[in-house]
């Protein structure tokens, strides 16, 4: 991070910094790791994604001229003989963010070459994401078997559905191949692949802890476009 | 690189300041699943979803992806192209408005 130190180079804080390393030799992210600085264009270019998405709903949304099913209702759950609105989405969304607390320790860990206590939370990130995957999963069913279809709902604006499936299921598929690197790289951590710095696939670059940080700016992004979309969504 | 390997390893930060971010934002969720547990309506719950969902965002970007604790020449290549985010927001805003309001018209006048 910022307390990086190259020779014969002075930092210098805020713009008049940015200015000078953005106009010096070599590198414009002094002190980032490439790998790092690639993660970050990627979410970029996510975030495009997510906001085209996000946007096409308030789009659709604000045109029809049919009342929009109200969330509150159609993702409530009825538990111990009460109506609760929108239960399963506040549980996911407490979950997500254990999950991202978990992943942001195990960054830290990571740097602290605590081996064991990294490998551990990030085990723990990855179950907090299947549990996620999981009730996620419940919820399609759910809507599916109320006649919850992309071109029709029982509970009003056609658009709807569309915008449902397109937006939390791109999400959730983030979520997935998210829990998919969990699990290997807690497998890499124990192992020990990060402090002896042995070669990952494809790639001739020894294994370091950054790679945790890398991992851990994916998965905190895929929490940050949950809140937007449990803002916009489910709330709005 | 074992220069900077040793950098790396002193520039971990406290677990205080994670545990503290990680408490804000299970208690911003709560605040901003109360919104709708007490069915608060119109401009007041408009404004509590997004201040609620802002500072989320804020706090997991700048400290769990510690955006705060980055080089300025690294947070204004991410943050700048929001504007663009915002602009299109804008449009679209405009687009769907008057959408709305040619639906509408041609209901009434009858095409």
């Amino acid at each position: 991070m910022s307390d990086f130190k190259i020779e014969g180079y002075e930092f210098k804080p805020g713009f008049k910094g940015m200015a000078k390393d953005t106009s010096s030799d070599q590198t414009m992210f002094k002190g980032v790791h490439w790998g790092k600085a690639m993660m970050w264009i990627f979410l970029l270019s996510d975030t495009f994604i997510f906001s085209c998405f996000l946007i096409s709903y308030m789009k659709g949304r604000g045109s029809t001229i049919i009342d929009w099913p109200n969330p509150s209702e159609v993702f409530g759950l009825h538990v111990f003989g009460v109506d609760v609105p929108l239960l399963l989405i506040a549980i996911m969304t407490f979950v997500l963010i254990t999950s991202s607390g978990t992943m942001a320790l195990a960054v830290k860990y990571g740097y602290e070459k605590n081996r064991k206590m990294c490998g551990w939370l990030i085990l723990a990130t990855a179950i907090g994401g299947l549990t996620f995957v999981g009730m996620q999963a419940f919820e399609w069913s759910k809507l599916i078997h109320e006649g919850v279809r992309p071109w029709e709902n029982p509970f009003g604006a056609p658009q709807f559905g569309s915008f449902f499936f397109m937006i939390t299921g791109f999400h959730g598929t983030h979520v997935s191949i998210g829990v998919i690197f969990l699990f290997i790289y807690s497998y890499k951590t124990f192992k020990g692949h990060y402090d002896e710095g042995k070669r990952g696939w494809f790639t001739t670059i020894k294994g370091d802890y950054v790679e945790i940080e890398i991992l851990g700016l994916y998965w905190h992004f895929v929490d940050l476009v949950w809140v937007f979309i449990f803002a916009f969504f489910y709330l709005w | 690189m074992s220069e900077t390997k040793k950098q790396e390893q002193t520039s971990t930060h406290k677990i205080g300041i994670y545990l503290w971010i990680w408490g804000l934002l299970f208690v911003l969720s709560f605040f901003s699943y109360m919104v709708d547990w007490y069915q608060f309506q119109g401009m007041l719950r408009w404004s509590l979803i997004l201040v609620f969902m802002f500072l989320k965002a804020g706090l997991i970007m700048a400290f769990f992806m510690h955006l705060f604790w980055e080089r300025y020449a690294l947070v204004n290549v991410l943050l700048w192209p929001m504007t663009a985010i915002a602009c299109f927001i804008f449009l679209m805003v405009a687009e769907f408005e008057y959408t709305v309001f040619t639906r509408f018209f041609y209901f009434v006048v009858g095409g």
